[in-house]
């Protein structure tokens, strides 16, 4: 007979892999996300006690099971009180619509993320209902106010009920730019846990939720390149985790990082997933895998194949261009052996008019890096003062610190 | 299904140089908007295009005083370069259904809202 403890462990273990399984095969009964939400919940809640007796074969299943049989005495008791609520557009008759789908989470998150939505409601509702974090996770890991996340919850949930924002996944036309969107949000899931000040157990907890969902998206998607891509990306920053940060708990940059310390499973996962990605299309996602693919399977950052690289900074400034992207771009450039630094100064000097680079201390870093190695040494020290003031982040300052005082 | 009210919002410059051509391609247009929305399994329950804002009237009314006449002015509620010309009551499947009609109406500027039910009825 298992342990209390076990039994905790194993329902925050379902609660990570399956919240969002048993949340959509719920919503499909109820229509109504609210109700559907409360009976979730409570399954879980359940377990806890349940679970003592005996851990099912098929937590999953159970969960759905019990979750499922809540739902449905508070339809029958609540029945004449509901009748008036505007319910959830299910693409079935709801007399079909009884048997919850593998689909069913795939809608959900199409729910979550669409494009009738704001994209601070897309973000806060995958959080909370594909990722299954609390209103005040979801706070601390956004950096806003509790009641500011509740408020946009409560909101997307009645923009979805009354204006008829259905539980769906695209037809083929729509696909593309609808999964687009679901993907962007999913790496802002991802990029929240990563950045967050909050408390380190709640982000971990939150990329590791955030890498599940770009893993039902592929198990659902399969043959989608930039589903593939967005898991590959993912999966090559969680393989990075252990060498993002030094003993003292500050970053450490990918140059300086001990390759020694990547999940190579995950690397390897991840170039896998890379290679699908390619193999099928060229998008942002797609794209952003394959750069960071030639990071991760480079031996160290000197012996990186730059001239590959430039090739897909190139390909991705075609396909997603921006101020950024330019500027990876030039800084791979530089790194090319014999490279014209000359003239990867001038493209750098033209990025100095972009309004989104003027506060972003690697534009003057880079150009510190070239105007160094071209020998112009005082101009070289302005742009890493320049860099220096543009920085809070502590690992960056004692880069450009160490690099003034050479 | 479910009913939405798509607010067609264009800019009014239209009227100053209308032509018997493009009126005709308007009505054209508005023409293959119903049929679309037909040929797709949804419904157009009404639609009227409205004279424009110049000939707009709108009234002021204090509700916390009943009592006062409201206030008459002349022109819209809202002045805005794009103004409301016209609408469309549609029976949709759902807001996907009504965003692929939205696309093909031939307008600028479409607010699609879905319309409130009234009804009272708890059938």
């Amino acid at each position: 007979m298992p342990d209390a403890r076990e039994v905790a462990r194993r329902v925050e273990e379902a609660h990570r892999s399956h919240w969002a399984t048993v949340l959509a095969a719920t919503v499909r009964l109820t229509r109504d996300l609210d109700l559907a939400e409360d009976c979730a919940q409570d399954a879980f809640v359940r377990a806890l006690q349940s679970w003592t007796d005996g851990i099912p074969d098929s937590t999953v299943g159970w969960l759905t099971t019990v979750s499922r049989r809540l739902a449905l005495d508070r339809l029958r008791r609540e029945a004449t009180l509901r009748r008036k609520l505007p319910l959830l557009a299910v693409e079935t008759a709801p007399a079909d619509g009884e048997d919850p789908g593998p689909s069913d989470p795939l809608r959900l998150v199409f729910t979550c993320c669409h494009p009738a939505l704001g994209r601070d409601t897309q973000l806060a509702l995958t959080l909370r209902l594909m990722c299954g974090l609390t209103t005040g996770e979801i706070a601390r890991v956004l950096l806003v106010r509790e009641s500011t996340v509740a408020a946009r919850i409560t909101r997307g949930k009645q923009k979805i009920a009354g204006a008829g924002v259905p539980f769906r996944v695209p037809g083929d036309e729509a696909l593309p730019e609808r999964l687009d969107t679901v993907l962007t949000v999913v790496h802002l899931a991802y990029t929240a846990g990563h950045t967050a000040a909050g408390g380190l157990l709640v982000r971990q907890d939150l990329t590791s939720r955030a890498v599940l969902l770009a893993r039902l998206l592929v198990a659902q998607l399969p043959d989608e390149s930039e589903a593939l891509g967005l898991l590959a990306l993912l999966l090559f920053a969680e393989a990075r985790a252990a060498a993002r940060l030094d003993p003292g708990g500050d970053l450490v940059l990918l140059a300086d990082q001990d390759r020694s310390r990547w999940d190579q499973a995950l690397v390897n996962e991840g170039l896998a997933l890379a290679t699908r990605a390619l193999a099928r299309g060229d998008g942002r996602f797609t794209l952003q895998a394959a750069i960071a693919g030639l990071h991760m399977s480079a031996p160290s950052w000197e012996a990186t194949d730059w001239c590959q690289l430039v090739r897909m900074y190139d390909a991705l400034m075609v396909r997603w261009p921006s101020p950024v992207v330019a500027l990876n771009r030039a800084a791979a450039a530089s790194l090319v052996p014999g490279a014209d630094l000359t003239a990867v100064l001038r493209e750098l000097d033209a990025l100095g008019v972009e309004p989104s680079l003027v506060a972003y201390p690697y534009l003057p870093a880079a150009r510190a890096d070239v105007l160094t190695r071209l020998g112009r040494a005082a101009e070289a020290r302005r742009a890493y003062e320049e860099a220096l003031s543009l920085t809070d982040n502590e690992a960056e300052r004692r880069f450009l610190i160490a690099r003034l005082g050479s | 299904m479910a009913e939405y009210m798509f607010l067609l919002f264009d800019d009014e410059s239209w009227f100053d140089d209308v032509t018997a051509e493009s009126w005709e391609s308007a009505m054209r247009l508005h023409g293959e908007f119903a049929r679309a929305v037909e040929a797709a399994g949804a419904r157009i329950l009404d639609g009227k295009a409205l004279q424009r804002t110049t000939t707009a009237t709108t009234l002021r009314k204090d509700w916390a005083n009943p009592s006062t006449p409201p206030v008459v002015s002349d022109g819209p509620f809202i002045e805005t370069k794009e103004a409301l010309g016209g609408y469309y009551v549609i029976e949709a499947r759902d807001l996907d259904q009504a965003l692929e009609l939205g696309a093909l109406c031939p307008t600028g500027n479409l607010e699609i809202r879905p319309v409130l039910d009234t009804s009272g009825s708890t059938a």
